[in-house]
Order: C-alpha cells, then sequence, then structure tokens
C-alpha cells in the first residue's frame, strides 16, 4: 500500500477541480454554450473514474484501499503535535456514494442544460463553477478520513449550496439560502468541537490506522475491554476505556446534531422544505440525490465506529425518531398540494428509513440503509427532475393546476410512474431491496423492539398513497392546463438523456442488488463487528 | 561612578542590533518628516513610496534578526525581547501597514487631504506596535503604546484637516478627539496598574516580576493584594486598547468617523500591540498566580468571562447595524473576543504555548481579512463619504464581480468557513481551548460564530442574491487599493489553504 504515492481516489477526488479551474479562465458572454459542455465533461470523466475505481475495487479486503496519505500540517496542542493529514481512501461504503455522487451530479447538469432560470438571472458560468465546486467537496467528505479535513470539506459545501439556492432559486429563495446555511453550519460547528476533543485525546485526527500510525477508531476498540470489542452484556460497568461514557455520549451527540441536521432526522427538517422547494431543480436534484446522504453516511462513518458504546446507548431514541420522521414526512408529504413540497417532505419520510436501518446496528440493517442512501439518491433525484421538468413548462407546482400530463406526453407519464412506484418501493424495482432489508435489520435487531418495524412499514404504504396521490392529480384525469406552445410537449433531448441512466440503475439495483451487496459485505462487516454481542 | 560608554559598547552591551526592526522604521520615519518637507507639489506620490520602502528595509531587518530562529535575544538591557513571538509579528504589522498605505494613497487624493505627514504617523505608530510586541517590561509597554496610539489620534481626525464643515470632517474631529479621551484614560489605567505591580514586587521587567510574583501570590499581605490590582488594571489598560468588552464603548464610533484606512489599520495594529502586550503580561510575568499547584492561573476565569462578554455582545449587536464600518467596528470586537478565548486558554499549566501560537495564527488571519473588507467598503465609498451602508452593496455581483467575490471570500474568512485563513485561526483557538479543559468556552464561541454567519451572510446576501435598483455606482477605485485587497485576498487565501505555512511559522513561538 503505497500511501505517499498519487491514489484513484485522489484523481478522482481532483477532477471537478481540474474543471473548475478550465470554466475560470473562460468567458462567460462569449463561450456560454461551451461552458456548459466542459461542466457536463469533467461531471462525466469523474463519473469514469469513480467507476475505474469500481473495478480497481476488492471487495473481498475490509480495509480501506485505494489509500493516499500525506501529511498536511503539524498543529501543536499542548505538549503534543498533531498530524493533519490529506488521508483518502474508500471502503465499500464510500466507493458506493462517491459512485452516487459522480452518477448524479452529469444528470444534474445535463437537467440544467438551456433551463429558463439562465435567461431570467444569467451567470451561467458562475453556476457551474459552483456545481463543480459542489461536486469537489462532496466526493471529498465521502472519501477523507482525517477528521479536520473532513470538516473542511463537509463545510465547503454549504457555500456553493447557499449560492445555488439564493441566485438561482425561487421567489422565496433568499430566506431559503440563508436558513439552510445557518442552520446546518449551527449544526456542524459542535461538531467541530467534538472534532478537537477526540484529536485531543487521541493525538491524532485520521481515523482509519495507516502506515503504523494507530488510528482514532482502532484506539478506542483497543481500550474498551482491553483489545476485544466491547462487550455490550457487561454494559456500563466496564466502563475504564478510552472515554467516560458521559464524555461518549457527548461527543456522540456532537457528531450526531451536525449529521442529523443534514440528514434530516426529526425534529431538525424544517430547513429541508424549504430548501427543497426554493432550490433551483439541480440545486433540489443534488440536495436529495447526495448531500442528505452526507448525513447518513456519517453517522455510520464516525458515530458508529468512534463511539460504539454510546451508539448503542442512543439506538432506540435516535431509531424511534427515524420512525417518527417515516411516518411524519409520509404524513405532510400528504398534505402538501405543492408537488415540489411532497417530494420533499418525502424524503424526510424515505431518509427515516436509512437512520431506522443504520441503528439497527446489524448488517442488514445497515447494508439496507447504504442502499436505500443510493436508492433515495436515485429515486428521488428522478423525482426533483420530473417536477423540474413540469415547472418548465408549466410555470406552477400546484398540483391542481396539472392534470392529464400522461396524454399529452406518455413517454414522460411512463418514465415518472417508473419513479413514483421506484420510490414507493415496488418489488422488483431499487426502493424495494433497500426498504425490505432495513425492515428485515430491523426486525432482526438486538436493540431494537418489534414495533420500530411495524410502525416503519406503515411507512411504506403511506408512500404509496402520497406519491400515488402524486401520480393521479398530475397525470391522470383532465388536462386542464394546456401549453400554448405545442413542440413543448415533446421531451428534450438532454432530459431523455438524464432519464436513461436513471431508469437503468432503478432496475438493475431492483434486479441484480447482490452486485451492490457485495461491494458493501466486508465494510458492513468490519463495522457491525463491533455490536456482536 | 558612573561611566560613560562608549558608542561602541552602548551598541554591543544593549544589543541593539536585535530591536533594528523598529529602530529603522523609527529612523527612517524622521527621514521621511524632513524629506516630505522639500518635495515639491508635483512629486507628492513619492511620500507613501519611500514609506513602503522604509517598511521593506524594516522586513528585511526583522529577516536579518530572526532568521537563525534562534532562543531569543534581549535587548535595551533586559527591556525588549527580540524572539520568535516579536518576529512573527512585527512581519504581521509590517504587511498590515503596507496595505493600509496602499488603501490610504487611494483615499486621501480622493478625499483630497493628501499630506506627507498621514504617511510619517502611520509609520510611526507601526512601529509603536512593533516595540510593543517585543516590550517586556512595564515601561516599554507603556512607551511603545503612546507610540503606537499618539499618531493614531492625530490620524483618526486627519479628515478634519480640510474643514469644510462637511458631516465627514465633524465625525473625524469626533472620532479623534473620542479616542483620545478614552486612550489617555486607558494608559491612565496602565499607568497605575503598572505602578502598583512595582509597588508589589519591586520590578517592572516582565521576567523578575514572574520570579518575584510566585513568593508574593501565594501569601496573605499587601504585596498580593496590589500585584492582583495591579494585574487587573494593566488588564482593563489594554483591554480598553484591544476593545473587548466592556471596555469598548468607543469603538463603533471612532471606527465609524475615522477615515477608512485608518479605521482598518488601527483595527488591525492597535489590537495587534494590545493583544501582544497582554499575553507578555499574562503569560511570562502573570504566570506564576496560580493559587494552587496544577490549578489554572488565578486570572484565567477573569478572562473567559469578559471573552464571553466580547463574542456575545460583539456578535449580537453586530446584527443589527446597517452601517458596514460600524458592522465591521462590532465584529472586529467580536473577534477580539475569539483571540482572548486563546489568551484565556494559556492559563491552564502546559497548554500556554499552544494557546500563544493559536492567538498568534487567529492575528495574521485577521489582519488579511478585516483589511481586505475595510478596503472592499473603501472602494464602493462615495466621495461625499456616503454610500457605506449595507444596501449600497447591492448588485455589487453585478457592477464589479471581482471585488464581489474578494468581499464574499472575506466575509467567509470572517465566519470561519473553511478553505480560508479565518478558519485555520478559529480552528487553532478553539483547539487550544479544548486542550486547556474550556469546553463552556469553546461552545460559546463557536456558536456566536453561527450568530456571526447571520451579518457576515446578509453582505452576501445583498451583493450576489438581490439585484440593485438603482445606478451602478461607478468605480472610484484606483489601482493602488485594488492591489491592497490583492494582498489581502492572497493572504487569506493561501493561509487558508496551506496550513503548515502558518503553522510552522508559529511552532518555535513560546513565551513562557
Amino acid at each position: 500500500m503505497d500511501l505517499t504515492g498519487l491514489s484513484l481516489t485522489t484523481i478522482t477526488l481532483f477532477i471537478p477541480m481540474i474543471g473548475l479551474a478550465i470554466l475560470l479562465f473562460m468567458n462567460g458572454e462569449t463561450q456560454r454554450d461551451n461552458i456548459k459542455w466542459v461542466a457536463f465533461g469533467t461531471s462525466v470523466v469523474a463519473f469514469v473514474a469513480s467507476v475505474l475505481m469500481w473495478v480497481n475495487f476488492d471487495p473481498s479486503v475490509a480495509e480501506l484501499q485505494m489509500v493516499q496519505r500525506n501529511t498536511w500540517a503539524e498543529v501543536s496542542l499542548g505538549e503534543s503535535v498533531i498530524n493533519i493529514s490529506y488521508f483518502v481512501g474508500v471502503d465499500g461504503i464510500s466507493l458506493l456514494l462517491v459512485l452516487l455522487t459522480t452518477f448524479i451530479m452529469p444528470i444534474a447538469i445535463l437537467g440544467s442544460f438551456g433551463s429558463q432560470i439562465f435567461e431570467e438571472r444569467g451567470r451561467e458560468k458562475l453556476y457551474y463553477i459552483f456545481m463543480m465546486l459542489l461536486e469537489w467537496s462532496m466526493i471529498g467528505v465521502f472519501v477523507i478520513h482525517d477528521l479536520i479535513i473532513f470538516y473542511v470539506f463537509w463545510e465547503v459545501t454549504l457555500v456553493p449550496m447557499y449560492f445555488l439556492i439564493g441566485i438561482w432559486g425561487a421567489e422565496e429563495r433568499i430566506y431559503a439560502a440563508v436558513k439552510f446555511f445557518l442552520y446546518t453550519m449551527a449544526g456542524s460547528i459542535l461538531m467541530l468541537i467534538a472534532i478537537l476533543y477526540v484529536g485531543n485525546k487521541s493525538g491524532t485526527f485520521s481515523t482509519y490506522s495507516a502506515a503504523g500510525d494507530v488510528g482514532v477508531i482502532e484506539m478506542v476498540h483497543t481500550y474498551e475491554g482491553e483489545g476485544s470489542y466491547w462487550d455490550p452484556v457487561a454494559g456500563e460497568e466496564e466502563d475504564a476505556g478510552f472515554l467516560l461514557s458521559s464524555v461518549e455520549s457527548f461527543l456522540f451527540l456532537g457528531f450526531l446534531v451536525a449529521f442529523a441536521i443534514k440528514v434530516p432526522i426529526f425534529p431538525f427538517h424544517s430547513w429541508l422544505p424549504d430548501a427543497h422547494v426554493q432550490a433551483p431543480t439541480a440545486g433540489s436534484v443534488i440536495l436529495a440525490g447526495v448531500l442528505l446522504k452526507m448525513g447518513t453516511y456519517g453517522i455510520v462513518r464516525f458515530n458508529l465506529t468512534m463511539f460504539p458504546e454510546a451508539a448503542v446507548a442512543w439506538a432506540p431514541t435516535i431509531a424511534f425518531l427515524g420512525v417518527v420522521g417515516i411516518i411524519y414526512g409520509a404524513w405532510v408529504s400528504y398534505a402538501q398540494d405543492n408537488v415540489k413540497k411532497l417530494v420533499a417532505y418525502s424524503s424526510v419520510s424515505h431518509l427515516g428509513f436509512v437512520v431506522l436501518g443504520i441503528f439497527a446496528l446489524n448488517s442488514q440493517g445497515l447494508q439496507g440503509a447504504t442502499l436505500q442512501m443510493v436508492n433515495h439518491g436515485i429515486s428521488t433525484g428522478g423525482l426533483f427532475l420530473i417536477v423540474g421538468m413540469l415547472y418548465e413548462r408549466w410555470h406552477t407546482k400546484e398540483m391542481a393546476d396539472y392534470g392529464g400530463i400522461w396524454k399529452m406526453m406518455p413517454a414522460f407519464g411512463a418514465i415518472s410512474l417508473v419513479i413514483s412506484l421506484s420510490s414507493m418501493g415496488l418489488p422488483g424495482l431499487n426502493g424495494f431491496i433497500g426498504e425490505f432489508t432495513i425492515l428485515l435489520g430491523s426486525l432482526g435487531s438486538e436493540y431494537l423492539g418489534f414495533a420500530f418495524t411495524l410502525f416503519a412499514t406503515l411507512g411504506v404504504i403511506m408512500a404509496a398513497v402520497y406519491l400515488l396521490k402524486m401520480f393521479q392529480h398530475v397525470f391522470m384525469g383532465e388536462h386542464r392546463n394546456p401549453l400554448s406552445d405545442e413542440t413543448r410537449y415533446k421531451l428534450q433531448w438532454n432530459e431523455i438523456a438524464a432519464f436513461i441512466p436513471i431508469l437503468i440503475m432503478i432496475f438493475w439495483i431492483g434486479v441484480q442488488p447482490i452486485v451492490f451487496f457485495n461491494m458493501l459485505d466486508m465494510s458492513v462487516d468490519s463495522i457491525v463487528a463491533l455490536f456482536l454481542p | 561612578m558612573f561611566e560613560t560608554p562608549t558608542i561602541a559598547e552602548f551598541l554591543a552591551q544593549s544589543n541593539l542590533a536585535s530591536t533594528l526592526p523598529g529602530t529603522l522604521l523609527v529612523l527612517w520615519t524622521l527621514i521621511l518628516v524632513l524629506v516630505d518637507l522639500f518635495l515639491p507639489e508635483e512629486r507628492q506620490r513619492w511620500t507613501p513610496i519611500l514609506a513602503c520602502i522604509g517598511l521593506g528595509i524594516s522586513f528585511a531587518a526583522n529577516l536579518f534578526v530572526y532568521s537563525p530562529a534562534e532562543s531569543e535575544q534581549i535587548a535595551l538591557y533586559g527591556m525588549f525581547v527580540a524572539d520568535a513571538f516579536t518576529g512573527f509579528l512585527n512581519v504581521v504589522i509590517l504587511v498590515a501597514t503596507l496595505i493600509a498605505i496602499l488603501m490610504s494613497w487611494d483615499y486621501l487624493n480622493r478625499a483630497d487631504i493628501h499630506r506627507g505627514e498621514y504617511y510619517v504617523l502611520a509609520l510611526l505608530s507601526s512601529a509603536g506596535a512593533m516595540f510593543m510586541v517585543g516590550a517586556n517590561d512595564l515601561i516599554i509597554i507603556f512607551v511603545a503604546l503612546e507610540l503606537l496610539s499618539i499618531p493614531l489620534y492625530i490620524l483618526a481626525a486627519f479628515r478634519s484637516i480640510k474643514n469644510d464643515g462637511s458631516d465627514l470632517a465633524l465625525k473625524s474631529e469626533e472620532s479623534g478627539m473620542k479616542y483620545f479621551i478614552l486612550g489617555a484614560f486607558s494608559s491612565a489605567f496602565l499607568v497605575f496598574g503598572s505602578a502598583l505591580v512595582y509597588g508589589a514586587t519591586g520590578s517592572t521587567n516582565i521576567p523578575e516580576i514572574f520570579a518575584l510574583a510566585g513568593g508574593i501570590a501565594g501569601t496573605v499581605s499587601s504585596a498580593a493584594f496590589y500585584l492582583i490590582i495591579g494585574a487587573a488594571l494593566l488588564f482593563v489598560g489594554l483591554g480598553f486598547k484591544v476593545a473587548v468588552v466592556p471596555f469598548h464603548m468607543w469603538t463603533p464610533d471612532v471606527y465609524e468617523g475615522a477615515p477608512t484606512p485608518v479605521t482598518a489599520f488601527m483595527s488591525v495594529t492597535a489590537k495587534i500591540g494590545g493583544f501582544a502586550a497582554m499575553l507578555r503580561l499574562l503569560v511570562t510575568g502573570m504566570a506564576a498566580l496560580v493559587i494552587a499547584d496544577g490549578e489554572p492561573v488565578a486570572w484565567q476565569a477573569t478572562v473567559s468571562l469578559v471573552a464571553v462578554l466580547t463574542l456575545v455582545l460583539g456578535n449580537f449587536v453586530a446584527i443589527s447595524q446597517r452601517n458596514l464600518k460600524r458592522m465591521l467596528a462590532y465584529s472586529s470586537i467580536a473577534h477580539a473576543g475569539y483571540i482572548l478565548v486563546a489568551v484565556a486558554a494559556t492559563g491552564t499549566a502546559g497548554v500556554a504555548d499552544a494557546a500563544t501560537q493559536s492567538a498568534l495564527v487567529y492575528m495574521l488571519a485577521y489582519m488579511f481579512t478585516n483589511l481586505g473588507a475595510f478596503a472592499v467598503v473603501m472602494s464602493i465609498e462615495r466621495e461625499d463619504g456616503s454610500g457605506g451602508n449595507i444596501e449600497d452593496i447591492t448588485g455589487l455581483a453585478r457592477s464589479r464581480p471581482l471585488m464581489a467575490m474578494a468581499m464574499t471570500i472575506f466575509m467567509l474568512s470572517l465566519t470561519g468557513i473553511p478553505l480560508t485563513a479565518g478558519f485555520l485561526g478559529k480552528f487553532m483557538v478553539f483547539a487550544s481551548a479544548v486542550q486547556a479543559g474550556l469546553f463552556g468556552l469553546a461552545i460559546i464561541g463557536v456558536l456566536t460564530s453561527v450568530v456571526s454567519a447571520f451579518y457576515y451572510m446578509r453582505v452576501v446576501v445583498n451583493m450576489y442574491l438581490r439585484d440593485s435598483s438603482g445606478d451602478l455606482q461607478p468605480a472610484l477605485e484606483t489601482s493602488a487599493v485594488r492591489w491592497a485587497i490583492n494582498i489581502a485576498l492572497a493572504g487569506t487565501m493561501v493561509f487558508g489553504v496551506f496550513y503548515p505555512l502558518a503553522t510552522n511559522l508559529v511552532s518555535s513561538v513560546s513565551i513562557t
């Protein structure tokens, strides 16, 4: 394992930066057409690079792969010197989410080709620069294993998203952008204190061990119960370990609040409907597709591995909030008349499943949760694309203004039906696999009771209710608002191109999920091993 | 009898060489006064150029004195200490002065008050700051503080030399007067505190005070009482200079009324000087004020309390400001609070060095960012001095995209968003607070920076997210101020991305 050489992870991470650099030197006025192609091309290259990572990935290894670790800075904390290192690498979970990111980005960029927002607001170049910055920081979040640099990438994602919502959003965009920024920053800044505490306590900011340096995770496990993993049966009494359990709880919560706001876990969700509804289409797609997953990924990557004891202690509480989110999200979603808000609240509901799966703390739960992150990214990303295309044509988000669209746009209707069905978890499509595995996991969980599964299952039914309601109001019935321009009923080439990969993935994951589960097996097992009795 | 030494003996004994960065700057300034007198009217622009050359000479001397990175050199018979701390802050002060002079050149011409004395005063003030960061004696602290402050009083009132009865001239006059009265007041605190400390310990030399204070602090005696009161008064005196709550009242008015480059200059150099002296006093001098072995020093709780007040008041009051200069004034109070967090952390045994280093990095980041923000504010001001309100920045992203981008980066840096120098500073400061066990302080610090995001982001909102209703303002700024912005921007970005640049510079700093 070469730790200083250029790894494929680094290359993938910095491809968007190259795109950004090219964009910076282009003229926003005279080269308007080329700009979008540079952005699109960069995101495709990044996708190819991440597929290459997949090809190089060995699913039988639990450790990080394609690792690169360089010391970045030395910070003296008291008597000790702590290294901040550029430490990248992927395991199955990271890789799957990197693939999701690089998969969603070209679709989002393609979806914004020729959008009317550029005619209204202009600044197309800036838009794509922020897209590149966003892709870079999101990939960074998924591959970095140094707490400080992770925090850097985590916070940097805020900036481009803030501008995407604020400049190219709908009427209430300023309120939504500021709310998004302040809300998420307030959550994540407490994580900084927790990170500093962990670094101070353990003498390193690297989470995983590499090149002879012991990472935080290994340190935690070595201390807990003298070399063996923490024993849930012995419980609190065996506590003379790495962290006092009260401190561990605080640190756990410090990280969790940051992630819970991003996910968002009920009751931290109130920024989400505003941000989603006001964001431009591509912003919503990325927000739902990737940004929210940063939260659930963070819980898996940091909360479970660094604070296993606290994770067990808090599992029922957080899983309960997850279930509340499932039902509440579905309920509120059903009550919406605004189609974009409906999809936004459905995210709260779907991510409740992911949270439930994570805190089942067993391998089905965690595998299902990770796959569901991808599923939700694809399905809900697709739903937001649909909403965006409807809006481009009819300039309304009220469901009452639509109707009978299937009649006028049969292909679009069929695609929308498939994506809606995938989102509600129809067997044979991707959503079913994720939700089913999560429910299986929560049923078999040692830490959660039967009731969790029972109520979560209700959520599956409710998903069908609100999605079918949406489909019925928008696509069926009388066509109420004919377009003056008949040609607009036809789908644009870029719209079709954006849907094709989504449909492929919906069927692929639905039919052959084993490909993706294989990728996760070892990585998930190594995390779940912490919680085996 | 006392024998008068020859000049050579004096130079050798006093080790004057290690004070060269400051001394040369003063000498150069004295020459500049004369040169400026004889410069013909059409060659007035030579004065700022010559002033910049003076800064360059001082910078070179600084490299020469501190390049071996060796341990501290004592000069002026123990009254001055040249160590890594001095060397680092000297550079920060010199860069700050350079940026301020670039801004001033533009501003003075625009306001039609171009006078050579301005640059002379600015250089003298920065020489005062340079002596202050190396001061190892209460007397030098006082003398350097006066050298730093008196030119600033004049500079604050500089706009009023063109007495056209305008609002600007009046405000500037008021600003200078207010600053002078409160500055004199705070100097009195400082002198009185020095007298009490001298009375208690019998010495004005900071390391000697440290040696003597240990024996006094534990006892129940009048000396211990005087020492504590004296230390408190010294803290109050310096607290005025760096504008921490509750000694901040003068700041908004003075900052708003003074010419913008002066505001920028004093918000940085006066703070650096004041905090340097405070760190020397508390860390080097008063570290022996321990109640029991292994406990944090006695002043930690006080400094923490002042830090909390400063953070909360500075950040919350900044929200309600409409004038950008006033907003930045309150924000500079808040930033003094963050530096105070680091000062409080020095009180815990074993953390003193790390916390001092974090304070230095914070000052470096703050210097670039704050000067940059003021430079942008200055360039959008109109000739009559209006146009400094938050509404006036609306639509700047369209009219002047590069300047809007620079301002955005400065605002993000002041908020403490990663990839800017401000984040590195905050990260270092909070790391040392956590290390020192001051969790409450660290948590209040991060939460107030969320509050600060609100008013910093409002600037960005106005620049990018709203479109201006009125006409686009013509660009008044010259290339000088653009250079100032570029330097500040480069500093903010480079130190924000390449952490080792800053952390290696301060890694040898130790003033315990």
